[in-house]
């Protein structure tokens, strides 16, 4: 088998295989919640839980492009829409932990620090930006935008990778080791999607192969992908 | 969120200490002959019983000492509230001393034995308020700071007090990061060191300090933000200048010497006006001074708090 290269069927189980491996940090919480087991500050827990894994998986969606050109591996960018989905599922998670049970829909107190806390505003405006992401997700969306205007919406994807960031080295009091590595892995990524810009700006456009195999896939592309790379394999 | 979840009776809550405590256990088991024959000194988990009962008492439901020795704030183990109840165990709380010096009459090396003995030891329930805006109600045992400085002799420029934690990286593994400046430093001013709410403290909750609690002595200053309640002292130095705490050195903007607690001086990342009880669902409003004002105001006349934060 040419791991290059997935069949319908592999591609399918491996999709199915992500999609629990992605629910994991979901169902750990709802364990530890169910046997008490979330510490002191539950609310907290849960918090800095889903903060983490919607951080997580935000780096694993962006990677997808990247590992693609360093592997060759085609079908990784078929697993970006089911990644970018869970990224809003922990976020909407995230969120939701907030607005019920840190603040009780305290809509004032909310308000007050959305304007007035730094840590609050970005991470709330990425919040927002990732919304009409996930609505534009399916393939009805994608034929009607188009496949460049929803190639340059989806780029907002970036902003709200820096934007969850930040948030993230804002807040916490001292130890920014967490943020830092969240940060370095960012901004790896980015190096590896400059390095490819640059250098297909140096190519002349050629008619993209994956197009006429992976036709979905295509569309969710957010560059143009590397000739070269993929025609010498 | 606990009691949300929580409709149930914990098994801690109904079951006596001695029969969960593993350390007690433990000890039980060993029986008495193996301990016949350690010296007589005091471990975590050991009784500590309180000479004389306290004024100082309140009515809040105390926070369960599972939570109070197993979520807290000692970054020379770890920087995760979590870390220190797991870490701790490498901190040797024997031979220990408490060196009293800087500008008084009578500068002395106090052994730990000799210090447990200096004055009565009393139950204090305190309120902590954590600059993190989470709180604890905590039955402290220990006697007043104002006992051992009296003991010194203060000086006439004695204006300050300065606490110094131990620094040890091999026993305490979170100082081998840069997180903070090692040793741990914090400071008080004389009038507050001496106000008879400033604890020396040398158990919780009947027994002698868990490790991860700051044993085997720490300082318990109620209305203050909790970091300002230095761990494991080894060092009290009275002074004519102010200090420089570590947290002052970590970030002079966000806190300050005094870091009384105050819901009107937001934190400038953070909202103080409202805390979290642990094992509460819904945040509560936060108190001047924690709920001390009536004792500790006027320590502050005059004095504009937004400038001295």
């Amino acid at each position: 088998m040419n791991i290059k290269y997935l069949d319908d069927q592999s591609l399918s189980r491996v999709k199915t295989a992500l999609f629990l491996l992605a629910l994991l940090p979901c169902l750990q919480l709802i364990f530890e919640a169910l046997s008490y087991s979330l510490g002191a500050n539950p609310i907290e827990k849960i918090t800095r839980t889903t903060g983490y894994w919607t951080l997580t998986f935000l780096i694993i969606t962006l990677s997808a492009t990247p590992l693609r050109r360093l592997t060759g591996w085609l079908w990784l960018i078929r697993l970006r829409r089911m990644l970018g989905l869970f990224t809003f599922f922990y976020v909407s998670l995230h969120f939701l932990t907030y607005l019920v049970l840190d603040q009780f829909f305290d809509w004032a107190g909310i308000l007050k620090d959305i304007i007035k806390r730094p840590y609050i505003t970005v991470g709330f405006s990425s919040f927002l930006l990732m919304i009409p992401l996930a609505l534009t997700s399916t393939n009805s969306m994608i034929k009607k935008l188009g496949g460049k205007n929803w190639r340059h919406l989806h780029q907002l994807t970036y902003l709200a990778a820096v934007g969850g960031v930040i948030h993230y080295w804002w807040l916490v009091k001292k130890d920014l080791s967490k943020p830092l590595s969240f940060a370095l892995i960012l901004a790896l990524l980015f190096s590896i999607r400059l390095f490819y810009i640059v250098k297909n700006s140096n190519k002349t456009k050629q008619a993209d192969p994956i197009k006429s195999a992976y036709p979905a896939a295509n569309a969710i592309q957010l560059e143009s992908p590397s000739e070269e790379h993929i025609k010498t394999h | 969120m606990k009691k949300l979840l929580d409709t149930r009776i914990q098994p801690s809550e109904i079951t006596p200490r001695e029969l969960y405590d593993r350390r007690h256990f433990m000890q039980l088991a060993a029986g008495a002959s193996l301990t016949a024959l350690l010296p007589v000194q005091a471990f975590a988990g050991d009784a500590l019983d309180a000479a004389k009962t306290s004024a100082y008492t309140l009515a809040d439901e105390k926070t369960p000492l599972k939570d109070i020795t197993h979520y807290n704030n000692f970054y020379e183990f770890s920087t995760d509230k979590e870390g220190p109840a797991e870490l701790a165990h490498t901190l040797k709380t024997r031979p220990w001393t408490v060196t009293v010096e800087g500008e008084v009459h009578k500068p002395k090396v106090f052994d730990i034995e000799e210090l447990l003995k200096l004055a009565a030891m009393e139950e204090r329930i305190y309120r902590l308020r954590c600059v993190e805006a989470w709180s604890m109600v905590i039955p402290w045992i220990g006697y007043p700071l104002s006992e051992l400085i009296k003991q010194v002799e203060p000086t006439g420029n004695a204006k300050f007090v300065e606490f110094t934690t131990l620094y040890d990286p091999m026993q305490m593994p979170g100082q081998r990061s840069s997180v903070l400046e090692w040793p741990y430093v914090e400071g008080l001013r004389i009038d507050e060191a001496m106000h008879p709410l400033a604890l020396l403290t040398f158990g919780l909750y009947g027994q002698v300090l868990p490790n991860q609690n700051g044993a085997p002595i720490r300082i318990t200053v109620p209305w203050k933000y909790g970091f300002k309640s230095p761990k494991s002292i080894v060092k009290i130095r009275l002074t004519e200048q102010q200090p420089v705490s570590a947290w002052m050195k970590a970030g002079p903007e966000e806190y300050g010497f005094y870091s009384n607690v105050n819901p009107d001086i937001d934190h400038p990342r953070w909202s103080q006006a409202k805390e979290r009880r642990i094992g509460d669902f819904f945040k509560r409003p936060t108190l001047p001074f924690n709920g001390y004002a009536e004792q500790v105001a006027h320590l502050y006349a005059n004095m504009d708090l937004k400038k001295y934060f």
